[in-house]
C-alpha cells in the first residue's frame, strides 16, 4: 500500500503490548468471611439473605435463612443477635439491624405462607427427643433432606424452653406456633405429652435408625435458705410454665427475684404485668456482670423494676427477708461483709440456673454425663453409635440460638451417618475484617430506631415490647449491610482500572481480571468497598 | 414513634456503579459499553493517575457528544506512554503537535470542523500541566481570550514526570523534584512560587472552569457533561496523582487523590463567566499530615524530627482554600 511521506508502518494498536507481563502482584476475586456469619451460632449466612434483601427480593432472602435457620420470626425476637456486635459496621456509626430485618423477613414469610417442601423420601427415620429450638431444627434439617422424623415432647406444646420460659411480650404465642407447624407440615411427627424416661426403650419401640436428644435443662436449681417462715419460695422456671399455661400465679404484693440471668428478669418484668407492688431483682455480683442481656435489664428497668446488686439472701423471716451486703474483691468475686438488712417480701423467686434431667440416658452404654451435662465430640456425637445430643443438655452457651445451631449441626451429621458417608468440614474462608475494608464509600446513614412500646402501656399486659420495621425501614436497614468480603457489584473495580483490566460481566454475574493487561497496581485492591480482592505474589 | 423511610442505595454515589439504581443513574466508567476512549496496552506506569483521568474525562466527553469528538493532545506523559509509534492507545480521532500549541492546534481543528459546517463534532485539548502551565501558557491563555470553541483538560501531576521528574509552576510547596532537591534550610520546592491555572482561567471570564480529581468519578463526569453543554473556551483542571514522581505506592492513587481534597489542599470547584457557581463540601475533614504522610517526595518532613513549621504552612495552604472558596458548606 502506498503510505505517505516518512511513514513506513501501518497504525497499530496498543492491544498488541500485553502489560500483564509487568505484574509483581496478581488481584484475585474472593469471597470473604463476614463477621456476622463467623459470629452467628445458628450459622446463618447474614451477609448473603442481607444481600437479597437489599433489592427486595424478600422470598428469596427468607430461603436462604431456611437453609440454616427454621425459625427467622422466633429469631428476629429473642435471638441476642452477637452478629450486630460483631458486625464492621459498628465502628462506622452503628450496627445493621440485622434482627429486626431478620424479623421483617420471617413475619413476611408467615403473612404470604411460604412453605419449605421437604425432601425425597430415604427411607429413613431418627428419633428426636424434645420439641425445643434443637430439637425442632434438627427435625426440620432431617426433613429437608428426605428423613422421616418423629419427635418425643413430654409437655403438652412444642417449643420448649422459647415457649415455656420466654414470656409472650417477647415472643408473640402467634409468631412461635405458625414457625412450628410450617415443621409440622413438612411431615414431621411431634407427639407431645410423650416424656421419655428410657431412651433405649424408645428406641427401640420407636425402630428408629439415628437418634437427637435434646431435653434441655428445665429443672431450676434449688437452694436451702435457713427459714423461720411463711414467705413462699417459688421457682423461676415453674412460674413461667404456670404463666404459659394461663394458671394462677402468686406474683403479688412484694416480689423479690434471686438471681441475675434472664430468666430472672423474665419473671420481674411479668410480675410488673400482673399487678405487683414491687418487683426487685437481688443479685450478689454487680450490674455490669449479671448475665442477662443489657437490652433485658434496661426494659425491664423502664417497666419499674428495681435492682438490688451485691447482695446475698441468708434468711427468710415472717414477711421480710435478710439480706447481706457483699464486695467484690480483687478478683471480683463478692466476698461477705457481715452487714445485713431486711427487705419486706410478699414471695421469693429463686431464678438461680437450671440443671438438666438426663435419668433417660442413665441405661445407655457409652453415653457419658459429667457435671450434669452429656459429653459430646465437636460433632455433638455422644459415646454411643447412632446417638447424638445438643442445646442445653451438653457443654456451650444456653440460648436459642446455639440450640438451633446445635439442632442444625446434629442434622448434618446424622444425614451423613444415614448416607454412609463422612462429613467434609468446608475450608473457612478468611475473616472479612474492617482493614481489608474501604468504608469511605459507604454513605452515612445511621441506624433506623425500632419502635417501642411505651412503657406505661408496657406494665398493663404482655403486648409485644418490641415493634416491627415497616418495609421501608426493612429495606433501608438492609442496605445500611456493607456486605464485608463479599462484591456487591459496586463497579469500583471496573470503574478504577487505569488499565480497562477488568471485565464486567453482567448483573449478577460480578467481573473478571484481564491478567494479559493488568500491570497488578492494586488500585482496584485498595477502592474495593467491601474487601473482595486478594493480593496474590506472582510467581516470578 | 413513626419509623423514618429514606431514600437510600448503600453506596450513595460515592462508589462507581450501584446495582440498585437505575441504568440512566450510574456513572459512564459503570457502563459495560462505555467507549474506552484510551484503551489497554498503554505504557502508563502501574496505578498512573493520569491515564485514569483521561479515561474518566474522554469517556465522559464521547457520551456527551454522542462520539463526536477530536482529541488534541501535548506533549507529555499522556502522549508518550499512549502512542509509542506505530501503536496508539486512543480509540478516537487523535492529533499530537508540539509541546506548546496543543490549544492552537485544537483551535484550528474546531475553525476547520466550522468552515466544513461540521459543527456537532467537538474538540478538546489535553496536556499535563508542563504543557499547560508552563510550556503552553501563551497559546492557552490566546484561546480563552478569543473563546475559541474548545474544551482544554489539564491533567495535573505537579511535575515534568516523563523526563525524570522535573519542577513544573504546579509543583506545590516542599515537594522534592529532582530540580527541588531536599538541601539546605528549607528543603524542596520553595514557598510563595508557581500558579493555580483554574483561578487564571477564570479571571478570562471565560463560559466555564472546573477543577475535578479522579477520585470523584461522579463529579467529574458531572463537570465534563456540563462542560460539553457549552460552547465557547471551556477549562477543567483534573488532580491525578503520579506514583512514580510522588514517590507513592501504585494503589495510593485514589486514596491520594482524595485526601488532597479532603484536607481542602485542592479545592473542586466549578465556575461561569468568571464567577464560581458550584463547590465541593469536604465530607470528612483531615489534616494534611495524612495525605503527605504517603508521599516519599514530603519525606523530609517526617521521620525523628518532623518539619513542624513547613507542615503548619501547608496546612495553612489548605485552610486558607477552605475559606476562600467555602469548603466546608453550611456548618462552617
Amino acid at each position: 500500500m502506498e503510505k505517505p511521506f516518512a511513514i513506513t508502518l501501518d497504525v497499530g494498536s496498543s492491544l498488541a503490548n500485553k502489560t500483564g507481563s509487568w505484574r509483581t502482584h496478581r488481584p484475585v476475586y474472593v469471597d470473604r468471611l463476614p463477621p456476622c456469619n463467623n459470629q452467628c451460632p445458628a450459622g446463618e449466612n447474614v451477609q448473603a439473605w442481607l444481600y437479597l434483601a437489599e433489592e427486595g427480593r424478600y422470598e428469596e432472602a427468607w430461603r436462604k435463612i431456611m437453609e440454616e435457620n427454621p425459625f427467622p420470626a422466633i429469631m428476629g425476637r429473642v435471638c441476642y443477635h452477637t452478629c450486630e456486635t460483631a458486625c464492621n459496621r459498628g465502628a462506622l456509626d452503628e450496627a445493621v439491624g440485622i434482627n429486626g430485618v431478620e424479623r421483617f423477613l420471617g413475619d413476611q414469610a408467615i403473612k404470604y405462607q411460604w412453605r419449605v417442601e421437604a425432601g425425597a423420601p430415604t427411607g429413613k427415620r431418627v428419633l428426636v427427643v424434645g420439641a425445643g429450638p434443637a430439637g425442632l431444627s434438627c427435625a426440620y434439617h432431617l426433613a429437608r433432606r428426605g428423613h422421616a422424623v418423629t419427635v418425643l415432647e413430654g409437655s403438652d406444646k412444642a417449643g420448649g424452653m422459647v415457649r415455656y420460659s420466654i414470656p409472650k411480650y417477647r415472643m408473640p404465642r402467634e409468631k412461635l406456633n405458625a414457625e412450628i407447624r410450617r415443621i409440622v407440615d413438612m411431615g414431621v411427627e411431634i407427639r407431645l405429652n410423650s416424656p421419655v424416661e428410657d431412651l433405649c426403650a424408645a428406641i427401640a419401640h420407636h425402630g428408629c435408625d439415628a437418634t437427637f436428644v435434646a431435653v434441655g435443662a428445665q429443672r431450676g436449681r434449688h437452694l436451702q435458705l435457713p427459714s423461720t417462715a411463711r414467705v413462699p419460695v417459688l421457682d423461676a422456671v415453674q412460674i413461667l410454665r404456670d404463666l404459659e399455661r394461663e394458671e394462677a400465679v402468686p406474683l403479688r404484693g412484694r416480689v423479690i427475684v434471686y438471681g441475675g440471668g434472664n430468666t430472672a428478669f423474665d419473671v420481674a418484668r411479668s410480675a410488673v404485668r400482673l399487678g405487683a407492688i414491687e418487683s426487685l431483682v437481688v443479685y450478689r455480683r454487680t450490674r455490669e456482670k449479671m448475665p442477662a442481656h443489657r437490652s433485658e435489664i434496661r426494659e425491664a428497668l423502664e417497666e419499674g423494676v428495681t435492682l438490688r446488686c451485691l447482695s446475698t439472701i441468708t434468711h427468710v423471716g415472717d414477711g421480710v427477708l435478710t439480706a447481706e451486703r457483699m464486695e467484690l474483691d480483687a478478683k471480683g468475686q463478692p466476698q461477705s461483709t457481715g452487714e445485713t438488712e431486711t427487705i419486706v417480701a410478699t414471695t421469693l423467686v429463686l431464678a438461680l440456673g437450671q440443671d438438666a434431667d438426663l435419668g433417660l440416658l442413665s441405661g445407655v452404654p457409652g453415653v457419658r454425663v459429667a457435671d450434669g451435662l452429656v459429653e459430646v465430640d465437636r460433632n455433638l456425637a455422644t459415646g454411643a453409635v447412632g446417638i447424638w445430643a445438643g442445646g442445653d443438655i451438653v457443654p456451650a452457651d444456653r440460648n436459642a440460638t446455639v440450640a438451633i445451631g446445635h439442632g442444625k449441626k446434629a442434622a448434618r451429621q446424622i444425614d451423613a451417618f444415614l448416607r454412609g458417608e463422612v462429613l467434609r468440614r468446608p475450608v473457612k474462608h478468611e475473616l472479612a475484617s474492617a482493614d481489608k475494608m474501604n468504608t469511605w464509600y459507604y454513605s452515612d446513614a445511621p441506624r433506623a430506631i425500632r419502635p417501642i412500646l411505651e412503657a406505661v402501656r408496657r406494665t398493663s399486659g404482655f403486648a409485644e415490647v418490641v415493634g416491627d420495621y415497616d418495609e421501608g425501614t426493612a429495606l433501608y436497614e438492609a442496605r445500611r449491610c456493607m456486605s464485608c468480603g463479599n462484591c456487591f457489584e459496586c463497579d469500583n473495580c471496573y470503574g478504577v482500572c487505569p488499565d480497562n483490566a477488568v471485565i464486567k460481566l453482567g448483573p449478577g454475574k460480578r467481573f473478571e481480571f484481564n491478567y494479559d493487561y493488568c500491570k497488578g497496581c492494586g488500585v482496584c485492591i485498595s477502592e474495593c468497598p467491601c474487601g473482595a480482592i486478594a493480593r496474590i505474589p506472582e510467581a516470578i | 414513634m413513626e419509623p423514618q423511610i429514606i431514600k437510600f442505595y448503600q453506596t450513595g454515589s460515592f462508589a462507581v456503579g450501584n446495582r440498585l439504581l437505575d441504568d440512566s443513574q450510574r456513572s459512564v466508567q459503570a457502563d459495560m459499553r462505555r467507549s474506552n476512549s484510551l484503551n489497554s496496552g498503554h505504557r502508563a506506569c502501574q496505578g498512573c493517575g493520569e491515564a485514569l483521568g483521561a479515561r474518566y474525562a474522554i469517556d465522559a466527553a464521547m457520551q456527551a457528544t454522542k462520539n463526536q469528538l477530536i482529541a488534541v493532545n501535548a506533549t507529555g506523559c499522556l502522549e508518550v506512554f499512549s502512542t509509542p509509534y506505530p501503536e496508539t492507545s486512543w480509540q478516537l480521532p487523535w492529533i499530537h503537535s508540539l509541546f506548546g500549541n496543543a490549544a492552537a492546534v485544537a483551535t484550528g481543528v474546531a475553525a476547520a470542523m466550522r468552515v466544513k459546517g461540521r459543527e456537532e463534532v467537538r474538540v478538546i485539548a489535553q496536556g499535563g500541566d508542563g504543557g499547560t502551565t508552563d510550556i503552553g501558557f501563551g497559546c492557552l491563555s490566546g484561546m480563552f481570550e478569543r473563546n475559541d470553541d474548545v474544551l482544554y483538560i489539564c491533567y495535573d501531576n505537579e511535575g515534568y514526570m516523563n523526563t525524570g521528574v522535573q519542577r513544573s509552576s504546579a509543583t506545590p510547596p516542599a515537594a522534592r523534584t529532582s530540580t527541588t532537591a531536599t538541601l539546605g534550610a528549607d528543603p524542596g520546592n520553595v514557598f510563595g512560587q508557581g500558579k493555580f491555572v483554574p483561578a487564571i482561567a477564570m479571571a478570562h471570564e471565560i463560559p466555564y472552569v472546573a477543577t475535578a480529581s479522579v477520585a470523584y468519578l461522579r463529579d467529574l463526569e458531572a463537570k465534563v457533561h456540563r462542560a460539553m453543554s457549552l460552547r465557547g473556551a471551556r477549562y477543567l483542571h483534573i488532580f491525578v496523582p503520579c506514583p512514580l514522581g510522588w514517590g507513592a505506592a501504585s494503589e495510593d492513587t485514589i486514596r491520594l487523590a482524595r485526601l488532597v481534597v479532603e484536607t481542602g489542599l485542592f479545592p473542586l470547584f466549578e465556575a461561569e463567566h468568571g464567577e464560581v457557581t458550584g463547590r465541593y463540601h469536604i465530607r470528612n475533614r483531615v489534616p494534611v499530615e495524612e495525605y503527605l504522610k504517603l508521599q516519599k517526595r514530603y519525606a523530609h518532613l517526617f521521620g525523628k524530627r518532623p518539619a513542624v513549621d513547613t507542615i503548619g504552612r501547608i496546612q495553612a495552604m489548605a485552610d486558607r482554600n477552605i475559606r476562600r472558596y467555602g469548603l466546608l458548606g453550611e456548618e462552617a
